[in-house]
């Protein structure tokens, strides 16, 4: 009754935005910071990429763009936490709510308009698609295979380390969190420029924290995040299309299923923290800590 | 600041606000307005957001208004409505389902503050309720919908189970299947009033189970963007969504609170508004059809006008019997016309809708 090939199709779609705002923010929290501004910096990029998209005529031109506005807008984040060492979590707060006031701003200009249509890649689906698809190996190459990831990886387990050992903990910092709003700017794009096609105040409507919930639920791994990004957006693409095939269905149960599956992998990992000896979760041991070089 | 001058100034300040009352009368009359959704959303609180507009042109200076927007639902809502009040606004909207019993919670507190909810069912002294008969344009748009669709199925985006949203997939579904008796009705929930990226997946799954025409009770434009991509059509939702016209965006229900807002408004400043219900449709230009584009055929396009006009100048009411409930049971007789008690209560569908309203 229910395609599942078409299904998986849905599935892809529905689960790119948050793919991407995740994969970046795993990058981010693997260098040891916890960035809670995913929502302000996709929303960002929404803005960014459909301005530019529109204006040009190219909606690659407007990925680019929305890649470059996320990673302009965490800088402010950057500076606040890596130089003025202030609190990550406050600042990441701030960092979504400066974010979505900016955006609904300068989005008043772009109310009402459409941005140009987008020809599809291979096998019918959206090239961002694609290009979120082959970032998950890629990271996962990155974290695990390569120097710079390994320094990456040490920067975020002990910074004190790292710094001892010679690496700029700072700068690597700051790499990450570029490239974590980059994207995060490109996956809000995706819902501007691929989904909607036209921009509205607040039309990220949540999915930074879905991003960053699947981190946690990936085990701060880049397979982990696309598993997380695949329940997500699977549960909900079932439920709407078993509802849509006139299935009955209790909506608000699948609904919750992917924050329930999230405790459950929490509460599994830290149980196997308890009763086992290997180590529990992978999080990052110096994520959410300040760095002040003594010296 | 010693402590001989923070008395002084206190008691100035509290001289001045005491003082405030007898000098009112000359200030302008302030009203605010809570939002559900952002003003620019192109939807819903958009067109709430043009009807303030219109009291201040109306007006001018003899108002003075202001507006939260984005408020949730729920508990959060209570504390941004007291905050207008407390601001001094005279005259409050409440423009979401959800803000009901908020509003009456508040309410009960300023009793010389008067209050209008929409779309909600509570009144007290202070607190009127206003709404608009939707259901009079998904009669025009079902009518349209059930011409245009070639596999016969329909899809409809609703956001929540109330009254209203079932009303509209009920005038809708009634009317496709007057001009059309193999139209058949897929309806999908989405479980909120905005969220694009959500009602785009919710158009993707209509549109896989070979619906070609889908209607949406969700305020943005995301299921039209899914409908161009398949080649489907749609129609504009509380705003006019022209950006999408001629196609996928064939029609539209637009919401027009204006004239409500400045009625109201003027009945506050010549001290005659008084609490009641107000719910008016197409015939008082709160519910306008958007323009019919050329990509429906003259005829239907005609058919549809008719019915606009028709169901404007009170001739036909789109529940009018013979209808039965989805279940089978008689809801109205031959002739008989839906009380507007039995609508705002509405939790079943009509016959012919094969799906389960979620409990």
């Amino acid at each position: 009754m229910i395609d599942p090939v078409a299904l998986f199709v849905l599935l892809l779609s529905a689960s790119t935005p948050i793919l991407f705002a995740a994969l970046g923010e795993l990058v981010v929290e693997r260098a040891g910071v916890l960035n809670l501004g995913v929502e302000g910096m996709m929303i960002t990029g929404a803005l960014a990429g459909f301005a530019a998209a529109y204006h040009t005529g190219n909606p690659f031109v407007g990925f680019a763009a929305a890649a470059l506005g996320g990673a302009l807008i965490a800088m402010p984040f950057a500076a606040l936490t890596q130089f003025l060492l202030s609190n990550q979590v406050a600042s990441g707060l701030a960092l979504t709510l400066f974010g979505l006031g900016l955006a609904a701003l300068f989005g008043k200009p772009m109310e009402g308009v459409k941005a140009p249509a987008m020809a599809a890649g291979p096998l019918g689906l959206n090239w961002i698609v694609w290009l979120g698809l082959l970032m998950v190996p890629a990271i996962w190459w990155f974290l695990n295979r390569s120097r710079t990831g390994l320094v990456l990886r040490g920067v975020g387990e002990n910074h004190d380390a790292a710094h001892a050992l010679g690496y700029d903990v700072r700068r690597v910092r700051i790499a990450a969190i570029a490239f974590g709003g980059a994207m995060a700017g490109i996956g809000g794009a995706f819902i501007s420029i691929a989904t909607v096609l036209q921009w509205t105040e607040g039309m990220t409507a949540g999915a930074g924290w879905i991003a960053l919930a699947i981190v946690v639920f990936s085990n701060w791994t880049a397979p982990g995040v696309l598993a997380g990004a695949w329940l997500f957006g699977g549960v909900t693409v079932l439920q709407l299309r078993l509802q849509a095939a006139g299935v009955r269905v209790p909506v608000q149960l699948l609904s919750m299923a992917p924050y329930l599956a999230t405790i459950i992998v929490l509460v599994a990992i830290s149980a196997r923290q308890k009763f086992s000896r290997r180590a529990g979760t992978a999080a990052p041991g110096s994520l959410g800590q300040d760095f002040h070089a003594l010296r | 600041m010693n402590r001989r001058q923070l008395i002084a100034s206190v008691a100035a300040v509290t001289t001045i606000s005491l003082a405030a009352p007898t000098w009112a009368q000359d200030e302008p009359l302030k009203v605010g307005f809570i939002y559900v959704g952002p003003v620019g959303d192109g939807g819903w609180t958009y067109q709430h957001d043009q009807g303030r507009l219109a009291v201040e042109e109306e007006f001018g200076d003899r108002v003075e208004t202001t507006f939260i927007e984005s408020v949730p639902e729920g508990a959060d809502a209570e504390r941004a409505i007291t905050q207008l009040a407390l601001a001094g606004n005279k005259l409050i909207f409440t423009t979401s389902f959800g803000f009901m019993d908020p509003t009456i919670n508040v309410a009960a507190k300023f009793p010389d503050v008067k209050f209008e909810h929409a779309t909600g069912y509570k009144r007290a002294e202070n607190v009127a309720t206003y709404d608009a008969r939707f259901y009079e344009g998904r009669a025009v748009i079902g009518t349209i919908a059930g011409r245009m669709t070639k596999s016969n199925k329909i899809g409809y985006i609703g956001s929540f189970p109330i009254p209203e949203v079932i009303q509209g997939i009920n005038s809708a579904f009634i009317h496709a299947r007057k001009v059309n008796p193999d139209v058949e009705m897929r309806v999908v929930w989405a479980y909120s009033w905005f969220d694009p990226a959500k009602e785009a997946d919710a158009a993707a799954a209509l549109l896989a189970e070979g619906v070609d025409v889908i209607m949406q009770h969700t305020d943005s434009t995301a299921p039209l963007a899914k409908a161009q991509e398949a080649g489907a059509i749609g129609f504009g939702q509380a705003s006019d969504m022209a950006a999408f016209a001629p196609t996928p965006r064939v029609s539209s229900i637009i919401d027009n609170w204006a004239p409500y807002y400045i009625k109201r408004v003027g009945q506050v400043l010549d001290g005659t508004w008084t609490s009641e219900a107000t719910w008016a449709g197409i015939g008082d230009g709160e519910v306008v059809i958007g323009e019919i584009t050329e990509a429906v055929p003259a005829e239907v396009k005609a058919e549809a006008e008719a019915l606009r006009d028709r169901i404007g100048a009170g001739e036909y009411h789109p529940f009018t019997g013979p209808l039965n409930k989805a279940d089978g049971s008689a809801w109205l007789a031959d002739g008989q016309v839906a009380k507007d008690e039995e609508l705002s209560g509405m939790n079943f569908y009509v016959e012919g809708i094969t799906a389960e309203i979620p409990q």
